[in-house]
């Protein structure tokens, strides 16, 4: 007897929905399961995990303050992935995004002008795209596979924000720490909630849900890149641009990524250093999929997926454990999720062995 | 005719009953086949023919009845076993691997190690023997669809079987490779092998099969000897009514003209596609031309060179509606009136898992359905369920999937969708490939009438039948090079046929490759 899957010949719709959730639960399972082998009460594990970060309303905050870079990444990437456009350089967009936003930021010190902090956005975007950019036309001109060149822009861009904060950008008086000056007040984004760290960037990723959410179910190009991520040969029947459709799915994910990035240096950063994103760029592609490429979804996946990132920061603290416990988590949701989404396509059916 | 040997049956079916959730595909269906008969099944899509073959070939297990072989209870639970037994099927979607050669994708139904220069060699003597030419080291990728379907014949040839299911086998072949088909699989039941023969022509039935079933709704409505019956009474037995004839109106002709391709050459990328070269063609409102030919010598190059799916160096060559066009992509072309029907339906002519409101959308969206770069689905839904009942599209509704749909109600959808945006040029290709009689005579229906309404009317097809049907004019395609255009009324199936061998007055004679 061996296992074998065959195609459903009606994939489920439900259980479309249904297995981010079921994903969810067995992470849990088996995160459990990891706090024992690791000889730590699973109750108490599951405590300082999932529950600590959320006991008072301060919690809460960093809870939204993490998942906006999250909400902003994911939902740019998502119009790419709808349309069969690979972009996995978030991560370095994002960084080259709090570069070129910050730099406005840095050489317009003295400066008091209200318009600052709306060009320092826009010029976060802007780098995104810039970055974003590379690989559309790598792979429009000479169809070089963008997640390819994407990935390895995201290094480019690390050893770039390295360089700077230890060379040019360095701030004199800063004990030759690797970052820059502190940004001013008016380079830095407006606290929404006082006694938290939640700034105006939440505002952002709530417009950019909004509007990705019209982009891709009620505008004609989003349902030209659909149409282009399913059946390209339709796309190409019906005079759909194939390069259009690259070109818009990597610069979405470039400029949400770049605003991301300014945010987080114009925010709870308040100046450029070597760590910008604990790797917001990576896990919003975990974000954008465990919420099925939907930004309803995703404003629920990108809260979970900061409380997976507080979690593991708590599991650090109170349960002395690596902070790289909550990577731990992370792949175990991609792992779980991927598994689910085999069984909606596919069915298990044991048949015997031919000779 | 070899009259069929009283022994025990090769095949006898019994009660066999096979039910969906959503409908009863196969209820209570008996079936006998002889040894050395050729058994017609007929019966219009979604009668249950596919469902019963797969029930045969061991691709679905039925919920009731019994199958016996050569006189024993047997179970079919795959196909392999079927093989085994002895049965070959053809199907009708062809089930090749595109990115490996005719060679490989014979080898992989064919148990045990091979060796694939010996296989090359056999391939070569049954394509040779039964008149179904094709070269065992190409990329399937790069075959026709008629050629697909040769390697799919000569696949199961190869296993010696004593059973062959052939379903829709001969609409891509030309008459005389119909008449050498025939020839080889009465030759095939002379030695004995029974064949099982799914088609909707029905003159082709009554010329070559022994007995036929008929199926409607799932169940067996009638059993006949098709020599004794006429066409219209096996139409009346499969349809439940009488067959519509085809109301043609007199040609307009001498309208203006709508498409002009004039010296039109063309390489392609494609190594082994066929090359265009100097192609001259006009189209009229109020006409319908007609291209014929054997699939794979340029028509699929033609299409997309009209279409704008290739894109073009010449932008004189292709004129629509009096301006140059060549350069023009399909939406672009579309915009100025032209719409067109692929030979592929899910996947070109129609996106699978899109709900058919969203297909409406992939080409008729300048039909008031846009607002601001915005989508109004509620045009596009009433559109969809304008279409669907204007062309008698059997499906759940406007939200159905496209995939959801039987191949010929796909194709009356698309065909629909195209007709509906008023085209002052409107291409098809391969409008009835597969499309039950009842849909493709509706088919031809809607498309004469559109004609009769002052449109220009290109129909590329394989079925030469078709095209004697609707069409005003005939030119035929044969290794990239068109021939000049002929009245329909003046030529005949024969002249044609000899043309589609690239044998035309004037014609430059290297001999056309792709000819059986």
């Amino acid at each position: 007897m061996w296992l074998k899957f065959e195609p459903r010949p009606e994939p489920s719709r439900v259980m479309t929905y249904l297995s981010p959730l079921l994903a969810v639960g067995l992470m849990f399972l088996s995160g459990l399961i990891l706090f024992l082998i690791l000889g730590k009460s699973p109750v108490e594990g599951f405590k300082v995990f999932f529950m600590n970060p959320l006991r008072d309303s301060y919690g809460v905050a960093e809870l939204l303050l993490k998942a906006t870079p999250l909400m902003l990444c994911a939902v740019g990437l998502s119009v790419g992935f709808k349309a069969n456009v690979w972009n996995i350089g978030a991560e370095g967009q994002l960084l080259i995004g709090a570069l070129a936003g910050g730099w406005l930021a840095l050489r317009f010190e003295g400066s008091h002008s209200p318009f600052l902090l709306p060009a320092m956005i826009l010029a976060g975007a802007l780098g995104g795209m810039l970055w974003a950019a590379i690989p559309a036309f790598l792979r429009t001109r000479f169809n070089a596979n963008e997640i390819l060149t994407s990935l390895m822009l995201v290094y480019v861009a690390e050893l770039m924000v390295s360089w700077l904060v230890h060379g040019p950008w360095k701030d004199p008086d800063g004990f030759n720490f690797p970052q820059t000056k502190l940004f001013s007040a008016a380079a830095t984004l407006p606290i929404l909630l006082t006694g938290t760290r939640v700034n105006a960037a939440l505002l952002f990723a709530l417009v950019a849900l909004v509007v990705g959410w019209v982009f891709m179910n009620r505008s004609f190009m989003g349902y030209q890149m659909k149409v282009a991520g399913q059946a390209e040969f339709a796309g190409r029947y019906a005079g759909f641009s194939a390069k259009r459709s690259v070109w818009i799915g990597m610069l979405a994910g470039g400029a949400m990524a770049g605003v991301a990035g300014i945010s987080e240096v114009a925010g709870p950063i308040g100046q450029i250093t070597e760590h910008i994103s604990p790797g917001y760029g990576f896990a919003a592609m975990i974000v954008a999929f465990v919420g099925r490429l939907s930004p309803i979804g995703i404003l629920f996946s990108s809260l979970l997926m900061a409380l997976l990132y507080m979690g593991g920061e708590q599991a650090q603290q109170y349960l002395n454990l690596p902070s790289s416990i909550s990577k731990v988590f992370q792949g175990m949701l991609l792992f779980f999720l991927l598994g689910s989404d085999v069984f909606i396509n596919f069915r298990p059916r044991l048949v015997r062995r031919r000779k | 005719m070899p009259t069929p040997s009283p022994d025990t049956p090769r095949l006898a079916i019994r009660g066999i009953r096979k039910v969906y959730p959503s409908v009863i595909a196969n209820d209570g269906i008996d079936l006998v086949v002889m040894p050395g008969e050729i058994h017609a099944v007929l019966g219009e899509n979604g009668a249950g023919k596919s469902t019963l073959m797969k029930v045969i070939y061991g691709v679905i297990r039925p919920d009731e009845g019994e199958i016996l072989w050569e006189g024993e209870r047997v179970t079919v639970p795959n196909p392999a076993q079927a093989r085994a037994l002895g049965i070959g099927m053809v199907f009708q979607h062809f089930s090749l691997f595109e990115t490996l050669t005719v060679v490989q994708n014979v080898a992989l139904s064919i148990p045990g190690k091979l060796d694939l220069a010996a296989l090359s060699k056999r391939i070569e003597e049954v394509s040779e023997r039964y008149g179904l030419p094709v070269d065992p080291r190409r990329m399937v990728h790069a075959l026709s669809v008629g050629e697909r379907q040769r390697v799919e014949i000569i696949r199961c040839l190869l296993q010696n079987p004593r059973l062959l299911i052939l379903d829709e086998p001969t609409s891509v072949l030309t008459p005389q490779a119909v008449r050498k088909l025939f020839e080889t699989l009465r030759q095939l039941a002379a030695e004995g092998v029974s064949i099982l023969y799914i088609s909707h022509k029905l003159d082709e039935i009554q010329e070559l099969c022994h007995k036929a079933t008929v199926l409607r709704g799932g169940k067996v409505t009638g059993t006949c000897t098709p020599s004794q019956e006429t066409p219209q009474t096996m139409a009346r037995l499969m349809i439940g009514v009488d067959l519509p004839a085809c109301c043609h109106g007199e040609a307009e002709g001498g309208g203006e003209v709508r498409l002009r391709i004039q010296g039109l050459s063309h390489v392609t990328d494609d190594p082994f596609g066929t090359n265009l070269k100097d192609i001259h063609l006009e189209v009229r409102s109020g006409e319908i031309l007609g291209i014929a030919g054997v699939s794979g010598n340029g028509q699929q190059e033609l299409l997309r060179a009209i279409s704008g799916e290739e894109p073009l160096t010449q932008k004189q060559a292709i004129e629509l509606c009096g301006l140059p066009v060549g350069h023009l992509n399909p939406a672009r072309r579309r915009g100025l009136g032209m719409c067109f029907v692929p030979e592929e339906r899910l996947g070109r002519g129609a996106v699978p898992r899109l709900s058919l409101t969203e297909n409406i959308l992939l080409t008729a969206y300048r039909k008031g359905m846009l607002f601001a770069g915005l989508i109004r689905f509620g045009v596009a839904k009433r559109f969809a369920e304008e279409c669907i009942k204007r062309f008698d599209v059997k499906c759940g509704g406007a939200h159905s999937e496209a995939k959801s749909l039987s191949g010929g109600n796909l194709q009356k959808f698309i065909v629909g969708r195209e007709i509906m945006q008023e085209p002052r040029l409107l291409v098809l290709a391969q409008p009835t490939w597969g499309v039950d009689v009842g849909a493709s005579s509706f088919i031809r229906q809607s498309v004469l009438d559109l004609r009769n309404s002052g449109s220009a009317v290109l129909v590329i097809s394989e079925e030469l039948e078709e095209l004697f049907e609707i069409c005003d004019r005939i030119q035929v395609i044969a290794k990239g090079t068109l021939s000049p255009s002929k009245l329909t009324a003046d030529t005949n199936v024969e002249e044609i046929g000899m043309w589609m061998s690239g044998l035309w007055p004037g014609a430059k004679t290297e001999g056309a490759s792709h000819v059986a």
